[in-house]
């Protein structure tokens, strides 16, 4: 589903990235942590398509075609879907309006007829439950006012909305309380399917303990320098990164 | 044609007015010819004004003037039926439609049978001569103590425009729409002279539309003196469509009486350069003032506004928030003056202009000016001029939104805060179809006059 070869990307004039290499099968979910900076946003980032990142070496390919051929847009209506750690406030901008036309542009992609407002209206409340996010929020502007909670629940929200191929969640878990953590996780593996596929981005093995991972990655100065199963989370909620850097020679 | 003169330069404007003095006096009462004198000769003495003048630091009118124009100080019937030809992007708001062409009220208006008893709608000129006492009592009353050379020069060669009474009591429900045309054979010169009363707890609506019916190169002065009295309500909403090569002077007067409310709405969609001067006086008591201004501005436009808000009682309040949103190589002006007097009290007055510059050649000047003389007040000012934000517009296109409706949406967004404030829901919603129709580059100038030429 997602292959990155040797990526590297540069934002204003740093390199972030430094090879980056990693394969993901429909149905996988992989977890990646890693220190405060280590550049698991700008991975993120560059497979959304900001175009802050510059991508100045290595390949993605994305559902079988090049993935950084494609603006953010049409990386999204291809079934790629990032859960920002920071979600933006836009004021004016309605939830309703703003979902409406995220969902009709993806059906316009696939071929279909957009929904009417009483159909789309429909979806909104069947999905709504999916992650019980209250009518209070959804008939706001897009995050405005939300709490931090709020925002990764909106979140969630419009990927039950989307229903993506692959979805990259970064830092969902921060800021939200323990019944918050377990409803958005719940929300998550009700999405779950054998035809999609999930990153998730963590600090802690407490979410993982909800979305149970394939495969757990370390990324570390802007490359992945350790993979192995769930049990790596475990060790390193348990011990830190230290040992890793030690392992690293550093 | 005996009525249109010719002449070219800027300072032929005051020996145009007395060498046809007698013209200008023709068929109006002393009220309205005694004041011309004082007026041309501040005219003359302040000139048209330049970036020299501060008042008009953004903007200089004295190009404007260089071109060949006429002025036509008697009504000239048109050859068409404007009501045929002519169909304003506000429509049907209601029955109250009131035509002005080149800032003559329209002498085949279709009767108005349904406002109200004792609602005065008609030409000044007529009210003048047909209600002396009503009119005098308020003509020329704010205007004339103004310095502005240009409002002064609409006092000198003022004639007509529209005359709207609202007695004491009376609410008209519908908003009225009155669309200000301006169409002719030549270059022209027009003045306007608008004057509203509103009785004490009255309460009305007011639509203007400007609009130009072909691509003729055209000056338009309009000046409206507005008078809200005790307990009245005025709404005062303003969409500016002139084609871009039009010059639109105007000038908004407004006093408000002890808790009048006055809410007033600019929206300049097209029109190539626009100067709105506005001045409220809050004259009475718990008196409110909401005044605000969206621009919308491409190609070369240039759009100032310049405000003053008098707070000369307690208690009163004003809010003011002007928006830009300037694309091309328009540029945009607001000056924005609250004065609060020193017996005012309890004065809260708030002021905003945000403005977002869609490229790197398109320019915004913002001047904020308190002036107070109270100690117990509440006042604020700010001003911001940015780009769009990159951040939410990745926002949107990474949930699938393409770029360019990600960019409208969040265009139309920031213009939606200044929609927002208009209290009439069917007015509202016209003013957003036709905000979105602009962004969208979907709204010319002309867009419905079957007159018009092509772009
Ligand atoms: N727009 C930017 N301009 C400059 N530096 C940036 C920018 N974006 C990211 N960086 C830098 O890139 C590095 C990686 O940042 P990134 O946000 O990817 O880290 P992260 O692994 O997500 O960290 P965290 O766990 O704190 O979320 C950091 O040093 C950061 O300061
Ligand atoms: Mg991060």
């Amino acid at each position: 589903m997602l292959s990155i070869k040797n990526l590297h990307a540069v934002v204003e004039g740093k390199e972030i990235l430094k090879g980056i290499n990693l394969e993901i099968k429909p149905g996988e979910i992989h977890a990646i942590m890693g220190p405060n900076g280590s550049g698991k946003s700008t991975l993120a980032n560059v497979l959304a398509g900001h175009e802050k990142y510059e991508v100045t070496e290595g390949e993605i390919t994305f559902m079988g075609e090049n993935l950084l051929d494609q603006a953010a847009e049409d990386r999204a209506r291809n079934g790629l879907f990032l859960s920002f750690q920071y979600p933006i406030e836009i004021p004016g901008v309605s939830m309703v309006n703003f979902l409406k036309t995220a969902v009709n542009e993806h059906r316009k992609h696939k071929g279909l007829d957009p929904l009417t407002a009483s159909q789309f209206l429909k979806l909104m409340e069947e999905k709504k439950k999916v992650v019980e996010i209250s009518s209070q929020l959804t008939n706001r502007s897009v995050n405005e006012g939300f709490s931090g909670g709020e925002k990764k629940r909106n979140e969630i929200f419009q990927m039950a909305m989307l229903e993506p191929r692959l979805s990259i969640l970064d830092e969902t878990d921060s800021g939200l309380d323990i019944d918050a953590l377990r409803v958005v996780a719940n929300g998550v593996n009700a999405l779950k399917r054998d035809d999609n596929a999930t990153i998730v981005v963590t600090h802690y093995q407490r979410l993982l303990d909800y979305i149970i991972p394939d495969h757990v990655h370390v990324m570390y100065n802007g490359k992945i320098v350790k993979s192995a199963g769930k049990e790596l989370a475990y060790e390193l909620e348990e011990k830190g990164y230290d040992w890793i850097k030690k392992e690293l020679g550093e | 044609m005996l009525e249109t003169v010719n002449y070219t330069a800027t300072e032929e404007l005051t020996d145009l007015f007395y060498q046809n003095i007698e013209m200008y006096r023709e068929g109006c009462p002393d009220f309205m010819n005694n004041p011309r004198g004082k007026a041309i000769g501040i005219f003359k003495r302040r000139g048209i004004p330049s970036r020299k003048n501060e008042d008009y630091k953004y903007t200089d009118l004295r190009p404007v003037f260089q071109n060949d124009f006429s002025v036509i100080p008697r009504y000239v019937e048109q050859n068409v039926d404007l009501h045929e030809v002519f169909n304003c992007d506000v429509p049907q708001l209601n029955t109250h439609l009131i035509l002005l062409i080149n800032g003559w009220y329209y002498g085949r208006n279709r009767k108005m049978g349904n406002f109200p008893e004792g609602v005065i709608c008609s030409s000044l000129q007529h009210a003048a001569n047909e209600h002396p006492e009503l009119v005098e009592k308020y003509y020329n009353q704010l205007a004339g103590q103004s310095e502005d050379p240009m409002s002064n020069l609409n006092t000198a060669l003022a004639k007509d425009g529209l005359f709207f009474y609202v007695p004491d009591n009376v609410t008209i429900e519908a908003p009225v729409q009155v669309i200000n045309l301006m169409n002719a054979k030549d270059h022209t010169f027009a003045i306007q002279r608008n004057l509203f009363v509103a009785g004490k707890n009255s309460e009305v609506k007011i639509v203007f539309c400007d609009h130009t019916l072909n691509q003729q190169y055209y000056i338009l002065n309009n000046l409206s003196e507005c008078f809200v009295n005790d307990d009245a309500r005025f709404g005062f909403f303003s969409v500016q469509n002139q084609h871009n090569g039009a010059v639109n002077n105007t000038h908004f007067y407004a006093k408000l009486g002890n808790h009048a409310k006055l809410d007033t709405n600019v929206i300049t969609l097209n029109g190539g350069i626009v100067r709105n001067n506005l001045q409220v006086k809050l004259a009475g008591e718990h008196a409110h003032a909401n005044v605000n201004g969206l621009i919308l501005a491409d190609e070369k436009q240039h759009v100032d506004n310049a405000t003053s808000i008098d707070h000369m009682m307690p208690n009163c309040t004003s809010s003011q928030l002007y928006k830009n949103i300037l694309d091309d190589q328009s540029s945009g002006a607001f000056s924005g003056k609250i004065h609060v007097f020193r017996d005012a009290q309890k004065t809260e007055a708030f002021q905003q202009n945000n403005n977002v510059l869609l490229t790197e050649t398109a320019e915004m000047n913002t001047k904020p000016q308190l002036i107070i003389d109270a100690d117990d007040v509440r006042c604020s000012h700010g001003a911001t001029v940015g780009r769009i934000d990159e951040d939410a517009l990745f926002y949107l296109r990474a949930r699938g939104i393409g770029e360019k409706e990600a960019r409208l949406m969040i265009m139309f967004a920031f213009a939606e805060e200044v929609l927002s404030q208009i209290g009439v829901p069917v007015l509202r919603e016209r003013m957003e179809e036709l905000v979105d129709r602009r962004l969208r580059g979907e709204l010319g100038p002309c867009q419905n006059c079957s007159l018009s030429h092509k772009k």
